[in-house]
């Protein structure tokens, strides 16, 4: 067994993330398959920093962790923020930026 | 310079990473296991079900980086992604109301259907390029990083503060703007209720009925209930001491007390004498002999 199934792995957590954005409606679910899909670039990441033998990787997981921590703290206030004038969490309802 | 030439000369003797068989064993029971959790993530019907879904994928994300040579990412994984991320997702899914499930209907015509066939063929021409060129790849291994200097936790944070300390500042000015966006985004839009000044506030008292402020309930020796009406330097009940809210609702149980207070029918003073009346009487003419002897002691 090489590396290299971690990179296999990775790429079928990315896909199912992925599908599960375009497929699902609730926005909270949406954002839970964006997470799922950036854990996966860290399994990439922290796999390369291992087949090169170098720490960078990590760091570069760890940056991608701190953006990810900022973007769901503004990405939930904003569907806070939906819910709140339109009552409703489904990405359908809010095909409207004002109102 | 010695040591640093010893050291550059000895890094190709570093034996090249293997995967040992402790590491296939976790990777075969915790690979197949996040896979799963992140397809019952996807097609779980209840939000709350994704989201615990989504932490038992993260959890084992989180093992395989231990295992993976990155002990120190693992343990931020764990801590950072399941402890904070996943409990706010939580937080906002209580908030949101959890029972909010998708909707059926399709927007656009055989949007679903399309997006998991892209999804599919995503999945094979990722896992078809990545499976033919990186198939004999021999991994250098952070054994050095791990081992040297500190060990991993130590390396990471000397680069963190040496080589990438720009990026590091510029995540510190990230989060300030996240935290301050999440609290604006979050607080915004409460309902503008338009807050009179204090001049205004005046003008409308002058010109309105009453200058003075409303007079407070009544306190006297029998009662202090704040549904006790205040009296009036003539004796008569002040109807603006009581609060709308207590007049309506115990109007019945009121009535009585403004009868008394304001003159009429029996006073709270003779109400109190007339109930002490029948007492006074009774105790004296107790006899003493019916009680117990010893409360008799101990009163005495």
């Amino acid at each position: 067994m090489s590396p290299t199934y971690y990179l296999l792995l990775s790429a079928l957590l990315f896909s199912i993330g992925a599908v599960g954005v375009l497929v699902r409606r609730n926005a909270v679910v949406v954002f839970m398959c964006i997470e799922l899909m950036l854990n996966a670039v860290n399994l990439t990441l922290v796999t390369f920093a291992r087949i090169n033998g170098t720490l960078d990787g990590q760091i570069m997981a760890f940056f991608v962790m701190v953006v990810a921590a900022a973007e769901v703290v503004v990405g939930l206030a904003i569907i806070m923020s939906i819910f709140k004038t339109r009552r409703s969490a489904s990405v359908d309802d809010a095909n409207l930026l004002k109102y | 310079m010695t040591v640093l030439t010893a050291v550059l000369a000895q890094a190709p003797a570093v034996p090249a990473d293997v995967v040992g068989t402790g590491e296939a064993v976790t990777f075969w029971v915790l690979g197949p296991l996040a896979l799963a959790a992140a397809l019952a993530m996807v097609l779980s019907r209840s939000a709350v079900h994704s989201a615990l879904w989504l932490v038992l994928t993260m959890l084992c994300l989180g093992a395989l980086y231990m295992v993976q040579q990155a002990p120190f990412l693992g343990f931020v994984q764990i801590i950072v992604y399941t402890g904070a991320i996943m409990m706010l997702f939580l937080f906002v899914l209580m908030l949101v109301g959890r029972d909010s499930s998708d909707s059926v209907v399709e927007v656009l015509r055989g949007q679903r259907v399309a997006g998991l066939l892209a999804g599919v063929g995503f999945a094979a021409l990722l896992v078809g390029a990545v499976g033919r060129s990186l198939t004999d790849v021999a991994p250098a291994g952070l054994l050095a990083q791990n081992t040297t200097g500190g060990g991993n936790v130590a390396n990471i944070g000397r680069s963190l503060f040496t080589d990438y300390l720009f990026p590091f500042e510029l995540t510190s000015a990230l989060l300030i703007t996240a935290a301050v966006g999440g609290m604006v985004l979050a607080f915004s839009n409460h309902e503008r209720v338009t807050r009179s000044t204090q001049r205004e506030r005046v003008q409308a008292r002058i010109r309105g009925e009453r200058m003075s402020p409303l007079p407070g309930p009544g306190v006297f020796a029998t009662a202090n209930s704040v549904a006790t009406p205040a009296l009036l330097p003539d004796g008569t009940v002040a109807r603006e001491s009581l609060s709308d809210i207590i007049e309506s609702t115990t109007r019945e149980s009121l009535d009585a007390d403004v009868l008394s207070v304001s003159g009429g029918g029996q006073s709270d003073h003779e109400a109190a004498y007339a109930l002490r009346a029948p007492e006074a009487p009774a105790d004296e003419s107790g006899d003493p002999a019916s009680r117990p002897a010893g409360e008799d002691d101990s009163q005495r």
